[in-house]
């Protein structure tokens, strides 16, 4: 029996010590109306040899493109190192540290990963992640309104700059929570949010600031924040972490200008190691500042030291949350997304700050390469004068056929932005990361080309 | 048992502390074979420099300068410090800790299927759709239910998606007078509080002497406030709700919903449908029931699956198929779904993993999970109760899962279930749950699952009976337990008093 050791004469001896005549027994308790005939529906099982053909026939005929989507995953090189550490059996197969005598493994590796990701964003403190940067951000926005307390008011200022995803999922998330979310507009010029529309909003408990935002546009943060600051609102920032090995962090936001950074950090953790994956799984990361932790949501590592004095690592600051606080926690959240933060703990332990920058700074690079390519391409147009990270709005004749075209040539060509944002009309978010070479640059533009400019089917691209 | 304990055994083993990676760090060092290559002449105006000063990162990065190799050792001498269930029994109550098997992970893990992207067109990745859409079909089957969406990435999130679902569908009858949630007494934390993030005021029904919802408590709790009721059946104390059709001619008269949360799946897997007991809408926690890994503490996946009522609420996406051809559904074709529960897709390789247990599990399989998890437990149950401990529900059957309390022993001899638990690790065992449910005194809440031997088995109720034999005669010893890890009983006042988060350069 697959994943079941037990033969006929370990069932007979067990049935015979529990003093049953059967296993049928043991479900005696369940009302006999309710007990199930079939499970029809269910295939007959199949052994590992053609389950692995039936995932490789399909992996295969799914096959492999030249990747420049971006919008919220992005393909970055990963050490071979850190997925064959993150799924050795003592990682994969663990669960939650609650012995936390038995888990040192987990709890340290989630001690450094906070260490770090506290770093790159600026903040004092760092839980051990959430699900997803999205989710992440719905967390943030209630922490905040918790933060303001009951007297203050539930608003918060949503750029529309934000992924379109990211807003919906708080949506969802804040729904029930008698929260007024106001979208803000962004200049149509340089795709950075309006600050002056700002000003129409009186009475903010939060303001959100994407960094780069959805349109790969690095926004302009220090105003945004002293805006906010000046107002008395939380700013939340939600930021790429690889990014932040190049841009200014969080923490450090409108400083300058008196105002003393942003008060939580959230955001998207795959660009640290995670492998795309069709969008999971990966995890958000939560920073804040140190006055604001015991509103913070999620588990939390604590150094501590043991009955000896060594040191040693803990899950603290739990009576924030759900097993000990039920109706009262700061979130439902009970897990984390450990194995993904595992890996990502070892991809910044091997990259390092230089490590990070430079396939930070490549990918920049690249992405301006790109842009001098296209650009040259007649009918193709830079949307925004704002400047970018490694992400670009591109203006194109019939964005959909266009894409579909480079698909043709395998050739994963951006996303249509139609449905996000008609009113951008015909554009796609096109990205290019430290993966891609000149090589790669040179047949998108070709292929892009082509696909605008009708060239015959039949005629031969570079490969 | 030998004269030395397994403490002293395993004293002189004892692995050495680890220091932090970045107490390892050198000025120089990284893993420079996987640094971007610098642009070769790049254009001046291609460069950061061409991005506005006051953006860019001026502060140090507190990151690590470690070789490969210094970090590859560093993280594999980590995983050592951990117990997990490729190398120690993990009967830990309520978190249905069985094998991963590898497969799973491997063949979640090809090329080709890490390298999609979450919004690559569908005709990019049908092979992928398919792999869910059955997956959503097989849900449907064991649940019982109409529709499933992958959607929600933990238990957690399943049940926020399923009382998310109630309330919109009592909103969309107009019917705002529906406040309040009821959860058991025993129920998990994650209820109640899913409960208040949905708006709801929480009300807790006792639980009777044998186990079970007290009846005439929740008749007098149900009116027209009431939106619904949260139940795990098998229960958190291990015991079947065996009034569970009651309690539905209960709740639905009173115009309730009723929820199941999923934690127990395991436990009824191939034998009873929630669907057909009268449930409404339920998560299952895919880390446990369908075997993906619990990585620490995550990634889970939490699906959530609904009735006839209650499918046009479930959040998005969820694979359809037309024809041939797999798609998502979005907002325009379910308008009245609750939403988007994250960026892209949930956690779709957890999704991939479970896919492919499913898959090897098959109907029969699936129908034997439940039988062998509940006669490794009833097993556990009974060898336990011979050994000389107390049972919390001695009358009952156990599900996949009992609760043994040690309120006596600590009352003779000092040694709480902390105590025990802690020593369990000396002999190689992972701790069953402790003081949950918070209903039993001193309790132990523990299961087996059916991946199981045996002679595992035995061997763990050959350690209960050796520190239950140590609590009376040398109590000291469970009590300053454990010996054997690599770091002994950690002080938690400490940690939450100190609130040491982060390292910082001293």
């Amino acid at each position: 029996m697959p994943f079941i050791p037990h033969t006929q004469e370990d069932i007979d001896s067990m049935l015979a010590a529990i003093g049953a005549a059967g296993i049928d027994q043991l479900f005696e308790e369940i009302p006999a109306a309710l007990k199930t005939g079939s499970l029809e529906r269910v295939p007959a099982g199949m052994n590992e040899m053609d389950i692995a053909r039936l995932m490789t026939e399909r992996a295969e005929s799914d096959g492999r493109y030249l990747n420049f989507l971006g919008a919220g995953a992005y393909e970055h090189h990963i050490p071979a190192a850190v997925w064959q550490i993150a799924t050795r059996g003592e990682f994969y197969s663990a669960y939650t540290p609650y012995q936390a005598e038995a888990s040192q493994g987990t709890l340290q590796t989630l001690y450094e990963f906070q260490s770090m990701i506290a770093s790159l964003t600026g903040l004092d403190v760092a839980n051990a992640s959430l699900y997803d940067g999205a989710s992440a951000l719905g967390e943030a926005i209630l922490m905040a309104v918790r933060v303001k307390g009951d007297k203050a008011p539930r608003r918060v200022l949503l750029p529309r700059t934000l992924h379109p995803h990211y807003r919906a999922t708080v949506k969802t998330m804040v729904e029930a929570q008698n929260i007024e979310i106001i979208e803000v507009g962004f200049e149509r010029a340089s795709g950075r949010t309006e600050i002056t529309a700002l000003d129409a909003h009186q009475n903010i408990a939060a303001v959100v600031v994407p960094q780069p935002n959805f349109f790969g546009v690095l926004e302009d943060v220090d105003a945004l924040t002293a805006w906010a600051h000046d107002r008395a609102a939380l700013v939340i920032a939600v930021v790429n972490p690889l990014s932040l090995a190049l841009l200014k962090p969080p923490g450090r936001w409108g400083t300058e200008k008196g105002a003393a950074g942003a008060d939580i950090s959230v955001g998207e953790g795959q660009p640290l190691g995670v492998p795309l994956s069709n969008g999971g799984p990966y995890f958000g990361f939560m920073c804040c500042k140190k006055e604001l932790v015991r509103q913070m949501p999620g588990r939390v590592v604590g150094a501590t030291t043991d009955a000896e004095g060594k040191r040693g690592f803990v899950l603290t600051l739990q009576a924030r949350e759900q097993h000990i606080r039920r109706s009262k926690a700061t979130s439902n959240i009970c897990t984390n997304q450990g194995l993904a933060v595992t890996a990502a703990t070892i991809y910044m332990a091997m990259l390092g700050a230089a490590g990070m920058r430079a396939a930070a700074l490549r990918s920049h690079e690249n992405l301006q390469a790109l842009l001098q390519r296209v650009s040259a391409i007649d009918g193709v147009k830079r949307v925004f004068s704002g400047p970018a990270f490694h992400e670009a709005v591109l203006n194109l004749p019939a964005a959909d056929a266009t894409l579909a075209r480079l698909r043709a040539d395998r050739i994963l060509g951006g996303l249509n932005l139609q449905p996000y944002y008609p009113e951008l009309g015909e554009a796609i978010l096109v990205c290019a990361t430290e993966t891609k070479n000149e090589h790669d640059i040179e047949r998108y533009a070709h292929c892009l080309n082509d696909a605008l400019h009708g060239v015959e089917e039949t005629e031969g691209h570079p490969t | 048992m030998s004269d030395r304990t397994p403490a002293q055994i395993a004293a002189g083993s004892r692995l050495p502390p680890e220091p932090l990676i970045f107490e390892r760090s050198q000025r120089g060092h990284g893993a420079q074979a996987q640094f971007a290559a610098a642009p070769a002449a790049a254009p001046a105006a291609r460069r950061a420099s061409a991005l506005p000063k006051q953006l860019l990162r001026e502060q140090a990065l507190a990151l690590p300068e470690v070789s490969e190799l210094d970090a590859l050792r560093h993280y594999t001498r980590l995983s050592q410090r951990n117990f997990s269930i490729d190398t120690h029994f993990y009967p830990l109550g309520s978190c249905t800790m069985k094998y991963n098997p590898r497969a799973c992970n491997s063949l979640a893990m090809l090329p080709q299927l890490l390298a999609q992207h979450p919004l690559a067109p569908e005709q990019a990745r049908q092979g992928t759709l398919a792999c869910w859409h059955e997956l959503q079909e097989m849900l449907k089957e064991v649940t019982g239910m109409a529709g499933v969406s992958l959607a929600p990435m933990a238990g957690a999130q399943g049940e926020f998606a399923g009382v998310a679902m109630i309330r919109a569908y009592h909103r969309a009858r107009g019917d705002t007078a529906r406040t309040e949630i009821i959860v058991p007494d025993a129920a998990h934390g994650t209820n109640p509080a899913t409960a208040a993030m949905c708006g709801f005021s929480v009300r807790e029904v006792a639980t009777d002497a044998q186990g079970n919802v007290d009846l005439g408590a929740l008749r007098a709790m149900v009116g027209p406030q009431t939106a619904g009721l949260m139940l795990t059946n098998p229960s958190t104390l291990g015991v079947f709700e065996r009034s569970i059709q009651d309690i539905e001619r209960i709740v639905h008269p009173a115009g309730g919903l009723l929820y199941y949360d999923g934690a127990n799946f395991n436990a009824i897997l191939g034998k009873v449908k929630p669907g057909e007991m009268g449930f409404d809408v339920m998560h299952m926690n895919l880390h446990k029931t369908f075997s993906t890994p619990h990585g620490g503490g995550g990634p889970g996946a939490g699906p959530v699956a609904a009735n006839e009522r209650l499918r046009k609420f479930l959040p998005l996406p969820v694979v359809m198929q037309d024809h041939l051809h797999y798609r998502w559904l979005n907002e325009r074709d379910l308008p009245d779904s609750i939403g988007r529960l994250s960026a892209f897709a949930g956690n779709a390789g957890v999704l991939l993993r479970a896919y492919v247990y499913a898959r090897m599990l098959g109907r029969a399989g699936m129908q034997r999970v439940a039988d062998f998890a509940t006669l490794n437990a009833n097993y556990l149950m009974v060898e336990l109760r011979k050994a000389g401990f107390d049972l919390a529900f001695p009358e009952r059957r156990a599900s996949h899962e009992f609760i043994v309390t040690l309120q006596r022993l600590k009352e003779e001899t000092g040694v709480t279930a902390l105590d025990f638990a802690k020593r369990l690790l000396d002999y190689g065992i992972h701790a069953p749950t402790i003081y949950f449910p918070l209903l039993v005194k001193e309790c132990l809440l523990i299961e087996p699952t059916e991946t199981e031997s045996n002679q595992t088995l035995d061997a763990f109720i050959a350690a209960m009976r050796g520190i239950l034999d140590e609590a009376r005669t040398q109590a000291e010893l469970v009590k300053s337990a454990p010996h054997s890890t690599p770091v002994r009983r950690l002080d938690e006042v400490k940690a939450a008093r100190d609130m040491n988060l982060v390292w910082r350069r001293e």
